[in-house]
């Protein structure tokens, strides 16, 4: 069962070959065993898994079950669930038991998902290793003394693990694809505005999304299908048709312009990994693609543009955890100033602090127009250069990052050489767009991720190619030897 | 452009952040190193350009229908309040 | 050395809503602590705002009211300090692109002064809650039902250079959005509240001198005294040799003085941005000109037309089209007596504004309808009455909810109009006081209101005075 995809499970319980109740058990017993060395979750949630299996069964049996029913999957720490313990990766939220539910959570409640539990990640969202999270770091199941990627580590580990077929993960610079990349798993960022914010913990406004890790092209579908479209409470959601995902999947390549991005097969990348990327081309190239070379000239310029803007929206994002309504407060605050500041103080993890104060510097008297305003024109520019791509390519491909995993503690010493393993994702948050990673080989025995950006709203695109890519290869497939 | 003591103080200060003595030129000195990172921002040519604050061109605000219709629902969003009397958040003493 | 005074007003009016600017929490004011403040307005992780088509009309229909630029597009920014009322940690106000900029605001004084004050703009924001710190040691509790209730925040230009401008500014823009019903002015309740910006130059001086900022004053009679007070005591600190701080001040209005507040020392770095969780507000021509239709009557247009119709002073005009309720109710009055509108101002501006005070009464719950005041004042056009009478009547009719012709029955307050009367009146008073009437034939001319008095007291009041006045004239004439 462990290695079924979500649409086989589907079949699978439609067909009853195993209850709902059953796959539960059996990976939720999974997810204990991995626990004490992937350290994949915060929290597992047996107790209301079962309920819910056992919800899903009844249903199952009594017919017309939503699309979903009884399918298992886990959640980011950054969402929050209703009556389950939401920490996001942190010591401020430690004990902070959600009275509402995301948007996300809700519709894939509706749509019948069993969710086993809340995934470890960087606290708040903020990292690219899964090293800075209180609840401790999350290790690769392909080799457990590498890190996983980050932020959502906890999530494309458990999905590598086969603890859970799928799992939903948020993305503000590359943190659902770089993982995806690192454990070898597919991970779809959607457009800004696709999927609702309303209940995510918010990073950076203007650059976070909700999207999906699981093992191929058609799982993604099938649960971007159930968590995607307009949401009312989310003043950035678009009103736009979500599509049948699966629908597409299997449209032949023909004719597909793919641009490669020039600026990525630089220096920092591995060669071996520019080797399994070529090769992959020759493999879409055989299917009918056509390519071509296109530079985005200020591409290079999507780190710093990225450690100006999120680190400023994060500043304020954040000066709500105060120890007054909820979260971390310090014990006897003398005063209201020392009640921030120690609240804060110990509630949040020194990349967050980092983070913060860059922030705060970026925005402050005297420094807002040579930072900030001057960040966000770069941004402009950046959104052109792809626009201006698209004018003659249908998606861009790219490698996800620029090296296979890294022993956890190799990039922890310099905040920027953490920051520039997201060299090759950031962009497409700047610009909103949408992008997928999906595996493409291995080097030294651990997995290379190859990303495939497109227009805004092309998932649909994005999954096809990912798909006909996936019917022609078995890298999606590979499970770490200990998992198998 | 590297920042001082003085500097982390002030944001500190700003962002609520207490840190001890031994951590300011911690800070100091990883917040100098991502400073520099950004200041490669300076070489962009960006005259004339709109900066961008959100990701999609073109989208305006939607306006919401005038209506109240949210329920009292204290006792549970209080739940995870760390200090509550009468209902109130409490808090060291304001001062004005 | 002669000082000018430099005044600038920020007005905060809460919109009168249903619901709150960026979540469907109801605005009711009075509620239970906390009862009114759902995930949206405690700043819970995760939630986001969503913008309230109801503040966005309001603001608008200000800015058309005002002569205003309403702008295309228009952009939430995020003002970024910590204070426990603020859950957030930051107030989504509007920084570099307001709805609403430009406009003015015509007031008028009570010396028929007229000045044109400047407003510099008007923009949407939400408020905060509340703190309380009675009876609790060393603690403080916060109430967010306030927090999230739409503001508009009206910023004047320095326009103004007396306290009594400021008032009057101030009152015109409280006449204003009640007319344009966005705010129910309740300065009792906070919907109205006043921020002055106060500074001293010396005359002819171009720049500005240092400002202080007074928050939060509640009415219009503190906002006079701060103002007053503070001139005072700039001046008093400039002519010293020392300077004037540019802080922030408390108006106590038990010790009628301004202090600076201990909590707010420093100035603070808001770090405005936009706001990236809400898009730029644009609006057409169409949804402009759409609202700009539904415009009632101005106060301005009102008073000119009360100035003409009923040959008021532009002032009396003023005071009288205050709010629609006292202008209506003025037109009542006027309709139900026929004509005599200068009559009719003198009484509902004066007499009848001052029981309102006194009660504190709004003008919908007078004690005296426009109809029953209607009826006293035909008795005074009639000579039923004299004007001194009617005040007493007036003031019976209040307290004791009759008629006027009731009144004047059971007290027997007629008028005495027939000469017989009178001259018997005038002829005892004559008899009783030979010496004055003596003094007064032989040139003492003061004497005269003496007689008037004496007269009026032996008719209880009751004579009519144009026709004693001329009456003692001939008589004492001898």
């Amino acid at each position: 069962m462990h290695s079924e995809t979500v649409a086989q499970l589907k079949e699978g319980l439609r067909a009853r070959r195993y209850s709902a109740v059953e796959l539960a058990r059996s990976l939720l017993a999974r997810i204990e065993r991995a626990q004490p060395e992937l350290n994949a979750f915060i929290s597992i949630e047996t107790e209301q898994a079962l309920a819910a299996a056992a919800e899903a069964d009844r249903r199952l049996a009594a017919g017309n079950a939503p699309p979903l029913t009884g399918v298992p999957i886990a959640h980011k720490d950054i969402f929050c669930a209703a009556g389950s313990r939401t920490t996001c990766g942190s010591r401020m939220l430690a004990n902070f038991v959600s009275p509402y539910d995301a948007t996300v959570v809700a519709r894939l409640r509706a749509a019948g998902a069993v969710v086993l539990g809340k995934t470890n990640m960087d606290e708040f969202a903020m990292g690219s290793s899964n090293e800075n999270s209180y609840f401790g770091p999350v290790r690769n199941p392909w080799d457990l003394t590498r890190v996983p990627g980050g932020s959502s580590g906890g999530s494309a580990a458990a999905v590598a693990a086969r603890l859970v077929p799928a799992a939903t993960a948020t993305d503000t610079g590359g943190s659902i694809r770089q993982p995806a990349a690192l454990c070898g798993v597919t991970g779809l960022k959607p457009t800004y505005g696709r999927v609702s914010r309303y209940g995510m913990i918010a990073f950076a406004s203007s650059l976070d999304q909700a999207g999906v890790l699981a093992r191929s092209a058609e799982d993604v579908a099938l649960l971007l299908g159930a968590m995607a479209g307009f949401d009312a409470r989310d003043s950035t959601s678009v009103e736009r048709a979500v599509p049948d995902y699966v629908a597409g999947l299997n449209q032949p390549l023909r004719g597909l312009r793919i641009g490669l991005l020039k600026e990525f097969f630089d220096a920092g990348l591995d060669p071996n990994i520019e080797v399994l990327l070529r090769t992959a081309l020759e493999q879409l190239r055989a299917q009918g693609a056509v390519l071509q070379e296109v530079s985005l000239p200020n591409l290079p310029l999507s780190v710093p543009t990225y450690y100006v803007v999120a680190p400023a929206e994060c500043s304020s994002n954040l000066a709500r955890f105060d120890g007054v309504r909820f979260g971390h407060r310090c014990e006897n605050p003398r005063d209201l100033k020392d009640l921030y500041e120690r609240s804060r103080g110990e509630g949040f993890g020194p990349e967050v602090k980092r983070r913060i104060m860059t922030g705060t510097y970026v925005l402050s008297a005297g420094y807002y127009d040579a930072y900030y305003l001057k960040a966000q024109r770069v941004r402009a520019l950046i959104a052109a250069d792809f626009a201006r791509a698209f004018e003659t390519v249908d998606v861009l491909i790219s490698p996800t990052t620029p090296t296979a995993a890294f022993e956890l503690g190799a990039k922890t010493s310099d905040p920027v050489t953490m920051y520039l393993n997201d060299i090759y994702t950031i962009g497409a948050n700047l610009a909103g767009l949408p992008a997928i990673s999906i595996p493409c080989g291995f080097v030294n025995a651990l997995p290379a991720g190859l990303q495939i950006v497109g227009p805004h709203f092309a998932e649909e695109r994005l999954l096809n190619v990912a798909h006909r890519y996936q019917q022609e290869s078995d890298w999606h497939q590979r499970a770490p030897e200990a998992y198998r | 452009m590297s920042l001082n003591r003085a500097d982390i103080e002030n944001i500190a200060h700003l962002a609520r952040l207490a840190l001890s003595d031994a951590e300011v030129p911690v800070y100091a000195e990883s917040l100098s190193r991502i400073i520099a990172l950004v200041g490669e921002l300076d070489h962009a040519a960006t005259a004339g350009i709109t900066p961008m604050s959100h990701p999609l061109p073109g989208l305006s605000q939607r306006l919401r229908a005038d209506e109240a219709t949210e329920t009292d629902q204290r006792e549970l969003y209080q739940r995870n309040a760390p200090q509550v009397m009468a209902g109130l958040y409490m808090v060291p003493r304001v001062i004005e | 050395m002669a000082w000018e005074t430099v005044i600038g007003l920020e007005i905060h009016a809460q919109l009168a809503t249903h619901s709150k600017i960026f979540s469907s929490s109801s605005t009711t004011f009075g509620a239970v602590p906390n009862a009114q403040a759902n995930l949206v307005d405690l700043g819970y992780p995760g939630v986001l705002p969503v913008l309230n088509g109801a503040a966005v009309r309001m603001a608008v229909m200000f800015g058309l009211a005002i002569g205003a630029q309403i702008a295309p597009r228009s952009v939430f920014a995020r003002k970024n300090y910590f204070y426990p009322d603020l859950p957030k940690g930051y107030q989504i106000s509007q920084y570099e692109l307001p709805i609403v900029a430009g406009g003015h605001m015509d007031i008028v004084l009570e010396d028929g002064s007229a000045r044109r004050i400047g407003i510099t703009r008007a923009h949407l924001e939400e408020d905060a809650g509340k703190s309380l710190h009675e009876g609790l040691p060393g603690l403080s509790g916060i109430d967010l039902n306030r927090a999230g209730t739409p503001l508009i925040e009206i910023v004047s230009e320095p326009d103004m250079r007396t306290a009594k401008e400021a008032v009057a500014y101030m009152k015109k823009i409280h006449t204003l959005v009640r007319y344009l019903r966005i705010c129910d002015g309740n300065m009792q309740e906070g919907s109205f509240r006043c921020d002055a910006n106060v500074s001293v130059r010396q005359v002819g001086a171009e720049k500005l001198g240092t400002r202080a900022e007074i928050k939060n004053i509640n009415s219009f009679r503190y906002v006079e005294k701060a103002i007053n007070f503070e001139v005072a005591r700039q001046i008093e600190v400039l002519e010293g040799g020392g300077k004037v701080v540019q802080e922030t001040r408390l108006y106590d209005p038990d010790r009628g003085e301004t202090r600076s507040m201990r909590s707010k020392e420093e100035a603070n770095d808001y770090r405005y941005f936009p706001d990236p969780d809400l898009l730029p507000v644009e609006l057409d021509a169409e949804f402009i000109s759409g609202l700009a239709a539904q415009l009632p009557e101005l106060p301005d247009q009102k008073a000119q037309r009360f100035a003409s119709q009923y040959g008021l002073s532009p002032y009396d005009a003023s005071v009288l089209t205050a709010s629609t309720e006292l202008a209506d109710y003025y037109e009542q009055v006027v309709r139900e007596l026929g004509g005599e509108p200068k009559l009719a101002a003198n009484w509902v501006a004066g007499d009848l504004s001052g029981f309102l005070n006194r009660d504190g009464l709004e003008i919908g719950h007078s004690r005296i309808a426009p109809a029953a005041l209607a009826a006293l004042l035909a008795r005074v056009r009639d000579n039923t009455i004299s004007g001194k009478i009617a005040k007493d009547v007036f003031e019976a009719m209040w307290q004791d909810q009759q008629s006027a012709d009731a009144i004047i029955a059971a007290r027997g307050l007629q008028q005495i109009t027939d000469d017989g009367p009178i001259k018997a009146a005038i002829a005892a008073v004559m008899a009783a006081n030979p010496g004055q009437l003596a003094d007064y034939r032989a040139g003492k001319d003061k004497l005269f209101g003496f007689f008037v008095g004496q007269a009026m007291k032996a008719t209880q009041g009751k004579a009519n005075p144009a026709r004693l006045n001329e009456l003692l004239k001939q008589l004492l004439g001898g």
